[in-house]
């Protein structure tokens, strides 16, 4: 069965043809997108590796269905350097050594863009870190973590939605 | 996973047609379903995508002062909603203790109604497990058992219902909205989950092609806004199913118990409303006396299904904790960790 499938990837209209339903949206990024920056970890939901932005909202993109997204805008870790300049989240990432490995970093850094836009945190670690609790690092760079969001918080600013996105 | 035919109906009326056939189910975010078919645990062979169904996706006030869920709300947005967090303050911490945030803002009101009930041993295809293959046994009964029920559980099956949300809707009354092929009805929530025993692989009582459509919370729930909250044991603080949790509230006048609610979560095979506690409640005096009878109340007839006696006592613990912080008054917003018994709130013992 052959699935018309349109979606706006990075800013960048995509118009594919799914021939078999069950692909995730992790998988058309990585496989057929050849957009590998959006790492495959648990692919049950339960690590954060494959977070993206969907229609502005940061979800597990092995628990989607591409054929379910039709018509949505997604963001991956691809899309948010802008001119070759990176994006003060992931600026802050190093900063902070927000990672070792950095297997789980583009997730992580998908995520607190979502956390930021979202608005719920203020700039309460605590806060912070239960809205991050969707991804996990197993080298346990938690602490610097937490230090790069509230960092990128306050450089983003009032301007975040608009840059966030 | 298998492989399955997809389809995207334009209406509701195309989604139960749809999913009436053999093997179909319905298909919203897919954050329960799509785990349990990449294990091959369930296997439909019709995916109904509902996720774009018009119309599904308010949360409206009627009149009557009740208030109408579609049942494509996201998760994150019922618990973000002002004026739904101010007069369901308790339902919103549920929701805000569930999951991770990724998965709150996927995971729908229906679908968060109709996730399995669940165990280990469910999930492990080299199990034996009434629920994922009728009539085989149950290796959780003599299994690695202190997460399963103890209460409401039967020989056939001892898994318990792993939704926060669904344990306030239930305290507070909650009304399930449902269309199918001979048109609409509505029921109890607690009426969706039938009693463990006959048929575990029954998770609920919807035939073939009925969609839960909306939730709907009467507005006596809004009563209990001033003293209400949720609390959940989990082995880790943050992105954990419970251990047991409470869902409480309470009408107060002049220090005495009007009114009271109270449900449990992680106990049963389904959300677990403990009638005969909010009838020790009502008109007692609140304070922990009282708290501890309705507690006791709470768990009359509990036993455990294994290695999880631990639970009976748990349970009557946060029971107690969660009318104390009820009686004290819901927070303004809702805790750093929601649902934590792990915070430092003034009057509250570790120890109850």
């Amino acid at each position: 069965m052959n699935l018309p499938l349109s979606l706006t990837v990075n800013g960048e209209r995509r118009e594919l043809v799914l021939d078999d339903p069950r692909v995730t949206l992790l998988d058309l990024l990585r496989e057929r997108l050849e957009l590998t920056g959006t790492k495959k970890g648990c692919d049950r939901g339960q690590c954060g590796a494959c977070t993206v932005l969907v229609d502005g909202k940061r979800v597990n993109s092995c628990l989607a269905l591409a054929a379910s997204q039709d018509g949505a805008e997604i963001v991956t870790i691809e899309g948010i350097a802008q001119g070759g300049r990176l994006h003060p989240v992931q600026a802050a990432f190093i900063e902070h050594d927000g990672l070792q490995c950095g297997f789980c970093t583009p997730g992580q850094i998908m995520s607190a863009i979502g956390l930021m836009m979202e608005a719920q945190t203020g700039s309460d670690p605590e806060r912070i870190r239960e809205a991050m609790s969707g991804n996990l690092c197993r080298c346990g760079a938690y602490a610097g973590i937490t230090e790069a969001v509230l960092e990128a918080q306050k450089m983003l600013g009032t301007s975040k939605t608009e840059r966030a996105a | 996973m298998n492989r399955f035919d997809y389809v995207r109906p334009a209406d509701t009326a195309e989604a139960v047609a749809a999913a009436s056939e053999p093997g179909a189910a319905y298909l919203a975010a897919g954050t329960n379903l799509l785990d349990l078919m990449k294990g091959n645990i369930v296997r439909p062979t019709r995916l109904v995508d509902v996720s774009r169904l018009p119309g599904l996706d308010r949360i409206e006030w009627q009149a009557d002062g009740s208030l109408r869920i579609g049942a494509l709300v996201r998760n994150a947005d019922l618990a973000h909603d002002a004026a739904f967090a101010k007069s369901c303050p308790a339902i919103a911490e549920a929701l805000l203790s569930g999951a991770s945030a990724q998965l709150r803002n996927a995971a729908t009101v229906g679908g968060n109604l109709l996730q399995r009930t669940r165990c280990s041993y469910f999930y492990d295809t080299a199990s034996r497990c009434n629920k994922r293959a009728p009539g085989t046994g149950c290796d959780a009964r003599e299994g690695d058992n202190r997460l399963h029920a103890v209460l409401g559980w039967s020989e056939g099956c001892i898994a318990t219902h792993p939704s926060d949300f669904c344990v306030p809707l239930a305290a507070f009354d909650a009304i399930v909205e449902i269309e199918g092929r001979n048109g609409r009805r509505e029921m109890a929530l607690d009426a969706l989950y039938p009693p463990s025993g006959a048929a575990p692989e029954r998770d609920n009582v919807l035939k073939p092609g009925e969609l839960i459509t909306a939730v709907r919370l009467p507005a006596s729930a809004s009563a209990f806004a001033g003293h209400s909250r949720y609390l959940k044991v989990r082995e880790r603080t943050s992105y954990a199913f419970a251990l047991v949790s409470a869902a409480a509230g309470l009408a107060i006048e002049n220090g005495t118990i009007r009114e009271a609610r109270l449900a449990l979560g992680g106990v049963a095979p389904k959300p677990w409303r403990a009638r005969a506690a909010e009838q020790a409640l009502a008109g007692a005096h609140a304070d922990e006396t009282a708290f501890r009878r309705a507690a006791a109340a709470a768990l009359d007839g509990a036993k455990p299904s294994g290695d999880n006696a631990f639970k009976i006592e748990l349970a009557q613990r946060i029971v107690v904790r969660a009318l104390t912080l009820a009686a004290q008054g819901t927070p303004d917003r809702v805790p750093a960790l929601p649902a934590s018994p792990f915070s430092s709130v003034a009057g509250v013992r570790h120890v109850a």
